[in-house]
């Protein structure tokens, strides 16, 4: 069960109980939905931008335990940041779970719990999914898809 | 945990089959996976092959490789013999009439396009019904959409029951004089259903309507006669009864196959061509234009042996009592819920559990060594219907054991541990 654990860390099972901004926000400016037809992972994320800063966001759906966890996580990393350093987290946190390099661990922060997942193929879309609707989301798209 | 079998001494009743003695037939079943000794329970998407399937395939490009119909040469006279060897041992396997009634396709998901675009193109007009179940695969409600939308035909749905039946009497309701197709899962691959073809095929008979049953997964579990089911059109594919993959049957009751127009054209479908006029190819050869998949074709007719060897009429009663010992057990892990509980019902077991998303219940049995199927099966109305996103599927074949089975419930317990 040693490598089960790495992929299946504390912070992934605590995220996937208790997800973290679980729900809808009022009147978002940005919302996109998020599908993964194959294994039935489904998303809504929805973010309130003000000024170029990610000033409010939530999520709500559901899936398994790595696609909840990862909203989660990615909810709770983005509330007050920028836009433009959401996009280049994305960026990064998609080389790393794809296991493209991915960089320093180090620059990852508190995402680094997924960085299992590349060993993993048939997991990799449940890991991105929230963060493809994100993208979606700022970048006016109504939907995200990983098949 | 309560003890396992081999503790309780379990006994499965004497049917004169003797499952360890054909696991040794399948000689992936004793590899390790992950460290661990393979326990494959994906049987519903595709069955593992026995020695004698592999041996065929061997044989066929090692010593007598060549094209069929055409050549004068020694080697294409053996492929041809074998080819059509295999479509005699299908048209007695399926207690067909004729071996024209026997046409190789793809698989199952071809047979029933070929029925949905050669039959269904020429016959259906608009206002005609085509019926099938709320259980069906995809392969069995696609064809027939796209089919209504060039046609003007409308598709009718038979809802299922809480334990997943067919539900005879909604049935019933929908015939009419309109009913021009009734095509049906014989057992469903998402929740293991059998349905009462037989009947179902008589009622569709008496309004009128030919009547097409998806045999995919039945094939390796109960006998097929198609005479005695009165079937107009019955489909399996070849690798889920223990052959290669990329064959398949499509049997047709003759009068119907020889009004159909041809499915697919080119070579061998033909008798003569001019740039003014084409004769068509007799039966079977009408329907199998191109090389076929030769190889596998003849090697099927191995798996088709291997199955009559083993008697499913011996094999049915003990995958019985596999499907109600892992039911039982199963049962015992807690938060887990299994859809669809047919009376009359294969040994598949989509399950779902509080605690864990079907999904990360695969990842975790991978772990131990342990093949599943998570997702919606290519049944997403099942899905629905039931209202999940997906479901995590442990479906038998006769290879299988009560030990499989211990392992899938020890499995289960480690996600219940990660996860609960």
């Amino acid at each position: 069960m040693a490598d089960l654990r790495e992929l299946y860390q504390e912070v992934i099972l605590d995220h996937n109980k208790s997800p973290r901004n679980f729900g809808k926000l009022e009147s978002p400016t940005h919302q996109a939905e998020g599908y993964n037809p194959l294994c039935g992972d489904h998303y809504w994320v929805y973010l309130t931008v003000t000024d170029g800063i990610i000033s409010d966001i939530a999520f709500e759906g559901s899936g398994c335990a790595i696609s909840k966890a990862a909203a989660s996580l990615m909810t709770s990393l983005l509330k007050g940041k920028p836009v433009s350093e959401a996009e280049k987290l994305f960026e990064r946190y998609r080389a790393m779970v794809t296991g493209q390099g991915g960089g320093d661990p180090s620059e990852m922060g508190r995402l680094v719990v997924f960085s299992e997942v590349k060993n993993y193929p048939t997991r990799i879309k449940c890991a991105v999914l929230p963060w493809h609707t994100l993208h979606a989301a700022l970048s006016g798209e109504q939907t995200a898809s990983t098949e | 945990m309560s003890p396992s079998t081999v503790e309780q001494g379990l006994q499965f009743p004497a049917t004169g089959f003797d499952v360890y003695r054909t696991r040794q037939e399948f000689p992936i079943l004793n590899q390790f996976v992950r460290g661990k000794p393979l326990i494959y329970l994906d049987n519903a998407a595709t069955t593992q092959k026995p020695n004698t399937v592999l041996c065929g395939l061997n044989q066929f490009y090692g010593c007598c490789n060549s094209n069929i119909h055409r050549g004068v040469h020694f080697l294409s006279e053996l492929a041809t013999r074998h080819y059509e060897d295999a479509r005699v041992n299908a048209q007695t396997f399926l207690n067909a009439r004729f071996h024209r009634e026997i046409i190789f396709v793809r698989g199952a998901t071809e047979g029933i396009n070929l029925v949905a675009y050669s039959y269904g193109r020429a016959f259906l007009k608009e206002g005609d019904e085509i019926i099938i179940s709320a259980m069906e695969h995809h392969a069995n409600i696609v064809p027939w959409q796209v089919v209504c939308e060039q046609t003007g035909a409308s598709l009718r749905v038979v809802p299922i029951n809480n334990d997943g039946e067919f539900l005879m009497e909604e049935y019933e309701k929908l015939l009419s004089d309109r009913t021009k197709i009734v095509s049906v899962v014989h057992i469903s691959n998402a929740l293991g259903t059998v349905n009462p073809v037989k009947e179902i095929i008589r009622r569709a008979h008496a309004v009128g309507a030919v009547a097409l049953v998806d045999g995919a997964q039945s094939v390796a579990h109960v006998p097929v006669d198609v005479q005695d089911l009165d079937c107009d059109f019955f489909v399996f594919s070849g690798h889920k009864l223990f052959g290669p993959t990329g064959i398949g049957v499509l049997y047709g009751r003759e009068s119907l196959l020889e009004r159909m127009p041809p499915y697919q054209t080119g070579g061998d479908m033909i008798l003569s061509v001019t740039f003014e006029k084409t004769v068509y190819n007799d039966l079977p050869y009408k329907f199998e234009a191109g090389t076929p998949n030769i190889g596998g074709t003849i090697a099927l007719s191995p798996a088709l042996d291997f199955v009559r060897s083993v008697d499913l009429r011996k094999v049915a009663p003990y995958e019985d009592a596999l499907l109600k010992y892992a039911t039982e057990r199963l049962l015992e892990i807690p938060g887990l819920r299994i859809i669809g509980n047919a009376r009359e019902k294969a040994a598949v077991i989509s399950f779902v559990m509080d605690c864990a998303h079907p999904h990360d219940i695969g990842t975790i049995l991978d772990s131990e060594g342990i093949a599943i199927r998570t997702g919606h099966h290519c049944a997403q109305p099942v899905m629905q219907r039931f209202g999940i996103p997906a479901t995590a599927r442990a479906s038998f074949a006769l290879y299988n054991t009560p030990e499989d089975v211990d392992a899938l419930v020890k499995g289960l317990w480690k996600v219940v541990e990660v996860f609960g």
